[in-house]
């Protein structure tokens, strides 16, 4: 058997025409991602890639969506798993658009707050809301119940 | 001052001006309080009190506050345990009663039910205490009583005794002392020390608070022992509850020859002996009383 033939290619990621490039997604938040975003949906590709080899990060995510450019409020939400990602906006195969996530001070609907006997965590109508008090290493405050989040207890609702 | 319509949610929320304005007219209730005069001042005005966890105490102070201005109370007191579990849900409810009355008083066992309501309703509301949160008007009363026996607050020596992890008098407490530069001391079994974010945050803001679990250790030197109660079952092992008990036990031996005062938010159960209630150091049943001249500063400010 001739071995030079049989080398395994290496998985490459097609450039995408138009749509959105995120990058440097903290390993293993990918999923994440796409579920702040609503996706997968009928209308967009995607393309996923995890557990990739990063020169900055020791690992990453990264996702790709096709024909869908983010809103800015999107972008805040990643901010919040993800803190590294980079987002780029791709028209005709350039990158026309490139910036890091930047993290709200206030957090609303997307979070579930830990504390159970929170109001939040009841049949009642409401949505939940977080503080933001330390961008760096996150930290949230429930409006609600004072109830401090660090990133290791992020949980999203469904 | 700025306190009409405001809603009385977390003792966070009040700034040390807040505080000092709201006992200086506390102090002007008290005669009213006391029925040596009489007022009208809020005639015509309706209290909605929803109480979905019974707290007589609480609850009557309120009543009688709001009594005592003129006004008028509507609302209810639901049996312990029986909340939450039939029909229409708390904002409906709230939406309802803030239609009827002209301020919301809540007493609710999950915490953030009162900023919640205070979100739905166009009337002020008053945090009458929400599960382990806040319950604002105990730590407005609590001043007050320290206020009122030492006409001051600021420099005295106040240790807080008993439970301080779980309890939410404690917290709120040790937050707004903070403002007065009161020098502070923390007493409790080990298991129930003063949670880190609170000892955290208090020095940031400066304020370093002796901590010890030996009751002999501050009682010499404070103004104030704070007394809260050790729940049983906090301990698995009764042996070792009954030893904390009798640690932290205050009675009339113990505080024999100290002028210091005593407080509690009550209920007590046994953690304070009977025979304190009739020395000079007991100052437990005024502060009760000083829970009705407080509501009505607060409720003649906000209505
Ligand atoms: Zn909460």
């Amino acid at each position: 058997m001739n071995k030079s033939a049989k080398l395994p290619r290496e998985l490459k990621v097609k450039p995408i025409k138009n749509g959105t490039v995120i990058d440097h997604i903290s390993a293993n938040r990918a999923l994440n991602v796409l579920k702040i975003l609503g996706l997968p949906n009928d209308k967009s590709k995607v393309t996923i890639a995890m557990n990739v080899l990063s020169s900055q990060m020791k690992n990453k995510d990264i996702v790709k969506i096709e024909n869908r450019e983010l809103d800015p409020q999107e972008v805040d939400k990643i901010a919040l798993i993800a803190p590294n990602a980079t987002i780029n906006i791709i028209r005709d195969y350039d990158i026309v658009e490139k910036g890091k996530v930047q993290l709200m001070d206030e957090i609303n609907d997307i979070l579930k707050c830990p504390n159970p006997n929170c109001i939040t965590n009841t049949s009642e109508p409401v949505n939940s809301k977080f503080y933001v008090i330390n961008k760096k290493a996150i930290i949230l405050r429930c409006y609600f119940c004072d109830r401090i989040i660090d990133e290791k207890s992020i949980e999203f609702r469904i | 001052m700025t306190f009409s319509q405001k809603n009385i949610i977390s003792i966070k929320d009040f700034s040390k001006k807040d505080i000092k304005y709201i006992l200086r007219v506390a102090e002007r209730m008290e005669p009213i309080a006391r029925s040596k005069e009489t007022s009208n001042l809020l005639y015509g005005k309706i209290l909605g009190m929803l109480f979905y966890e019974p707290s007589t105490r609480t609850k009557l102070s309120f009543e009688t506050g709001m009594k005592r201005l003129g006004g008028n109370v509507i609302g209810f007191t639901e049996a312990a345990g029986s909340s939450m579990t039939k029909g229409e849900n708390l904002a409906d409810t709230a939406r309802m009663v803030g239609e009827y009355a002209d301020s919301i008083v809540i007493r609710h066992e999950m915490e953030g039910a009162a900023r919640y309501v205070s979100d739905l309703v166009d009337v002020p509301v008053i945090n009458a205490g929400d599960g382990a949160g806040q319950h604002p008007t105990q730590t407005l009363l609590d001043l007050y009583t320290i206020k009122r026996i030492f006409g001051k607050i600021k420099n005295l020596n106040i240790a807080l005794i008993g439970d301080l992890k779980y309890g939410r008098t404690v917290h709120s407490l040790a937050y707004a002392l903070a403002l007065f530069n009161v020098k502070m001391s923390f007493v409790s079994p080990k298991e129930l020390k003063m949670p880190d974010e609170i000892v955290h945050d208090l020095n940031k803001i400066d304020v370093v608070a002796r901590e010890t679990e030996n009751i002999h250790d501050v009682l010499d030197k404070v103004d104030v022992l704070y007394v809260t109660r050790i729940q049983k079952e906090r301990f698995p092992d009764p042996e070792e509850y009954q030893k904390i008990k009798g640690a932290y036990l205050i009675n009339s031996e113990l505080l024999k020859g100290t002028d210091l005062i005593v407080m509690h938010p009550l209920p007590r159960v046994d953690e304070i002996a009977y025979d304190v209630d009739s020395t000079p150091n007991s100052k437990y049943f005024e502060q009760a009383f000083y829970g009705v001249p407080v509501r009505m500063a607060l409720l003649k400010s906000i209505i």
